[in-house]
């Protein structure tokens, strides 16, 4: 995979055939838990794709030009954490300064992505699968975007289902396992369109 | 501390205050690592420890951190054990690590570790935290196994991957267990069934 057709095939496959939700299990957490309401989860979901955009970028830089130059590569998990927190941190103080309605919107969401397994996940994905600098940015922003569609088709669906009759059994967690189970396998659907890697 | 209170702590943190059914935490690994049994008992060893030492620690330290920085202090010491088990895993089980990949990091963001630490390690003296913490991921760990087991053998019809006598001849692979779709099924079939028989009546019981 050469240039801009490499780079578009990576956005479209982490959207689709790798979901990093879906496919990959990751930010399972949040999504069970935020999934109810299709506005809440619009607002997660928004800030995910600009986190997880900007951290996997700023993972790839220090990654490659500070540990990997130090030997410090056994410490990398430590390194990305304390990246994500304090990016995430910054841009909540930064977000409360400039726009309030933003800062309304966003502001509940940005703490609880720090612990968003999908955020490390993409960094520590595109360091195994080795990206360059272009390819992380494109993977960063392809998989905020799916796990974006995801948890908002998931709202949607478990908004309209709140006056279904659900054995007692399943409802809450379990019901909402079999509609990703079904998901997943919709997307599935795309697996033959686009390979990554 | 008294062995039979301890006993005690130990089958609530196992059972009835499950992790995973009870409580939905940590459904990442759960679902990720489990289509195979060998990497599913190297993971849930992994978490045991991590669990463990990092309730620990957090415990002994408790009356130090600060409040409004805990998370963080408590995220680094977790992190710094999964440093420890990354490092382990790959020297002694190369291939294994490189099944799970991303997913021995990913311990770090598994809220079931977080959860502990914030619930019980921070309020409680450094034994009975290690207590909980190993019962946590024991609790965990069958859990995982469950449907690890249930995967395989459903999935590629053999068991830690060998074949099983006189059953991987006939039995059609449900190739569909091994890949996304099936995780999701497994473990809501296993929550339905437990909180359907187990939970309602015997609480406290596995």
């Amino acid at each position: 995979m050469e240039g801009m057709t490499g780079l578009i095939a990576i956005f479209f496959s982490a959207i689709f055939t790798n979901n990093i939700l879906l496919t990959n299990y990751l930010g399972m957490c949040s999504f069970l838990g935020v999934s109810k309401e299709v506005k809440t989860s619009m607002g997660l979901g928004a800030a995910v794709i600009f986190v997880m955009t900007t951290t996997s970028v700023l993972n790839w830089l220090v990654y490659y030009h500070i540990l990997v130059p130090l030997n410090l590569e056994n410490f990398r998990f430590i390194v990305f954490i304390i990246v994500i927190a304090a990016f995430v941190q910054i841009v909540e103080m930064i977000i409360e300064r400039v726009s309030e309605p933003l800062y309304n919107a966003l502001g509940i969401f940005l703490p609880l992505i720090t612990v968003n397994c999908a955020i490390l996940g993409v960094s520590l994905f595109m360091l195994i699968r080795e990206y360059t600098f272009a390819e992380s940015f494109f993977y960063g922003i392809g998989s905020g975007i799916g796990w974006f569609l995801a948890i908002l088709a998931m709202a949607g669906i478990r908004q309209n289902m709140k006056r279904s009759k659900i054995p007692k059994g399943l409802e809450g967690a379990g019901i909402t396992l079999i509609i990703a189970g079904i998901m997943a396998l919709a997307f599935m659907g795309f697996s033959g369109v686009l390979n990554i890697q | 501390m008294a062995a039979g209170k301890t006993k005690k702590q130990f089958i609530m943190s196992a059972g009835k205050d499950n992790p995973v059914f009870a409580q939905i935490l940590g459904i990442c690994s759960t679902l990720a690592v489990t289509n195979v049994v060998e990497n599913t008992v190297v993971m849930c060893l992994g978490v045991i420890f991590v669990l463990a030492c990092s309730n620990f620690t957090v415990s002994l330290i408790r009356k130090w951190i600060p409040g409004s920085i805990r998370m963080m202090v408590e995220t680094l010491i977790i992190a710094a054990f999964v440093i420890i088990v990354d490092v382990v895993i790959q020297a002694t089980l190369p291939g294994v690590s490189r099944q799970l990949g991303p997913f021995v990091g990913l311990i770090i963001t598994n809220c079931i570790i977080m959860g502990r630490a914030e619930a019980y390690a921070l309020n409680n003296p450094p034994l009975p935290s290690f207590i909980d913490g190993i019962a946590s991921g024991v609790g965990y760990s069958y859990v995982l196994l469950i449907i690890a087991v249930f995967r395989e053998i459903t999935g590629s019809a053999t068991f830690w991957g060998y074949d099983i006598p006189w059953f991987s001849d006939w039995w059609t692979n449900w190739s569909i267990m091994v890949m996304a779709p099936g995780a999701f099924f497994a473990l809501a079939i296993l929550i339905w069934i437990i909180k359907t028989y187990v939970v309602p009546e015997d609480p406290g019981g596995k």
